[in-house]
């Protein structure tokens, strides 16, 4: 939470996001530092998938900026050059959805491999061994040439991490990566996402209501309350003493 | 006499259903066979002149298939253009759809072969620094027109089997492709429309179905003699001998068993797309905003 500015992956200033007329996001500033694991919680509708998805510009913001390793990008409408540099910016962040969103066409290898190599992130031989790794890290290597859809949820969803990681991104971003799994798969994917951080010292945004991990794994935690980021700390003050009623009833309501 | 009629009944019910209305298939033919025996068909004269007409189906065949081949393309581009924020992407595949929509086939068959020549014509003699031979270029063959307006009005109803196809894609699936940084291009290529294929490929096997037999009315251009289709083949001999019962008979004959044919390969390859993951939802989805569009007519 401390530290220069250099080591800053993600600054979020000033982000504010209408759909039409409804204001979801109503100023939200956040700073995420190498390394840091930040899970954000908080009621439905509270903004944090938007939030997230600006960040990558699936969403584009309708105020503020969003910087990702040094790219610093505002919203607004999407000229040539501006998708060029959305999409250099997105090459440093992954991306982790509660669908899983695997490809379907594909198999589990090809799903890791394809955007490596279409981003001509090194040679054939590299990114097939990188593949390879990952889905070892994962546990699914016994997997790569099957068809997503022959695995459960939990598997699709480590496959799905390790298709996001394959890219070597600076920052990984998780949005519910757990709630469409059954309650049993979903130690599973939580355990991989903490050996991203105690392994491989990944920096990382997760919302996530699985209080346990966050305890657990996160660094700093970042309450949303109607499009706004009431409080935030690390998880042991933040659980145990939180300063609003609002973040008090919810942690009751899911503790 | 109720008592036999129950009896009769019970029996029938034993019979499997595909048994008994293969019967009234045959009993259809049997019929249709007794009128044209008393009618005075000539089974000969088909015999004699089945060879010939049967001739013109590589030139049914070459029609249909190139008229696919740029409907496929015209429905690509068309959907993808459609789709797109780009007003003038837009706007060109809006005209084009709302016109071969909006105008009946055989028109522009003959805006094609008989209307384009002139234009040619007039602006060669308009412009004289327009190359030589440019009034050449829009001088069609009877094939190649009919290949180009069957291609373009197909491809225009095409267009929104390819774009229902494409919106059919799962959000999320182009929102990944996205995340991890693939161009428009890539996205569309690797994950899009190989997803978008399984949904859209059974109906442009209908729309290949149903162009055979639109081929038909490239006749009406006048094909010349070494390219004549089928139902141009068997209007000229027909007319010629007096035998139009057993002419029409024959091609219509012919069509049926393309279409039958064409029709079982396209439920094998429809059988074999739908392996490998579910897309029930994909297609229900696909064939109500098919619905919704044709009944809205062309816009
Ligand atoms: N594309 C959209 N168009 C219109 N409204 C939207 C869109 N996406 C989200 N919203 C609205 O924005 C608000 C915030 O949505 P968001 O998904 O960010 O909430 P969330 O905190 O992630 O909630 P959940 O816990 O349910 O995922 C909701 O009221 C939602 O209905
Ligand atoms: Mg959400």
């Amino acid at each position: 939470m401390t530290g220069t500015s250099t080591d800053v992956v993600v600054r979020i200033e000033g982000l504010h996001k209408s759909f039409g007329h409804l204001e979801v996001v109503k100023g939200v500033d956040l700073d995420v530092h190498r390394g840091e694991v930040v899970v954000v919680f908080g009621r439905s509708g509270s903004g944090k998938s938007t939030v997230l998805r600006c960040v990558n510009f699936i969403e584009d913001p309708t105020e503020g900026s969003i910087e990702v390793a040094g790219i610093r990008l505002g919203g607004g409408h999407r000229t040539r050059r501006k998708r060029e540099q959305i999409r250099q910016l997105r090459l440093h962040v992954g991306m982790v959805f509660q669908q899983f969103n695997l490809f379907p066409n594909m198999t589990v290898l090809d799903n890791v491999t394809c955007a490596p190599r279409m981003a001509g992130k090194g040679s054939e031989t590299e990114i097939a061994q990188r593949a390879k790794d990952l889905l070892d890290r994962v546990g699914l290597a016994d997997k790569a040439r099957e068809h997503p859809a022959r695995l459960s949820g939990g598997q699709q969803q480590r496959v799905a991490i390790a298709r996001a990681l394959a890219m070597e991104p600076d920052v990984m971003l998780f949005d519910e990566p757990t709630s469409a799994l059954d309650p049993e798969l979903t130690g599973e994917v939580l355990s991989v996402m903490k050996t991203l951080s105690t392994e491989m010292h990944m920096t990382m945004m997760v919302v996530t209501h699985e209080m346990g991990f966050a305890r657990e794994v996160a660094d700093r935690m970042a309450f949303f309350h109607e499009g706004r980021i009431l409080e935030e700390g690390p998880p042991s003050e933040l659980i145990a003493s939180p300063r609003y009623a609002e973040t008090r009833a919810f942690l009751e309501a899911v503790l | 006499m109720s008592d036999t009629w129950e009896r009769v009944q019970l029996a029938s019910a034993r019979i499997p259903f595909r048994i008994k209305t293969g019967a009234v298939w045959i009993a259809l033919f049997a019929f249709l066979g007794f009128v044209g025996s008393s009618a005075g068909f000539d089974l000969q004269w088909i015999q004699d002149n089945m060879r010939y007409i049967a001739g013109g189906l590589r030139y049914t065949m070459y029609t249909a298939l190139g008229g696919i081949a740029l409907a496929v393309v015209m429905a690509l581009l068309g959907a993808l253009a459609r789709i797109s924020r780009n007003p003038v992407a837009n706007g060109i595949a809006g005209f084009y759809v709302s016109f071969f929509r909006g105008t009946p086939l055989i028109v522009q068959m003959f805006l094609l072969y008989l209307a384009l020549p002139p234009v040619g014509r007039n602006l060669a003699a308009k412009y004289d620094w327009l190359p030589e031979g440019f009034a050449d270029w829009f001088l069609l063959d009877v094939m190649t027109a009919g290949i180009i307006a069957l291609g373009l009005n197909y491809g225009a109803y095409m267009t929104e089997i390819f774009r229902a196809g494409i919106q059919s894609v799962a959000a999320g699936q182009g929102e990944a492709a996205d995340a991890l940084g693939m161009t428009y291009l890539q996205k569309m290529r690797k994950v899009v429309l190989p997803q978008a294929l399984r949904v859209i490929i059974p109906p442009t096997g209908n729309e290949f179905i149903a162009m055979m037999k639109d081929t038909a009315l490239v006749s009406f251009l006048g094909t010349t003699v070494d390219t004549m289709e089928i139902f141009r083949r068997a209007q000229l001999v027909g007319k010629h001998d007096f035998k139009n019962l057993e002419a029409y008979v024959a091609v219509a004959l012919l069509y049926w068993a393309l279409t039958v044919l064409f029709t079982y390969f396209q439920a094998r390859l429809e059988r074999r797309l739908g392996r490998g993951y579910d897309r029930s939802h994909v297609v229900k989805l696909a064939e109500a905003s098919l619905r919704q569009r044709r009944a809205a007519g062309p816009a």
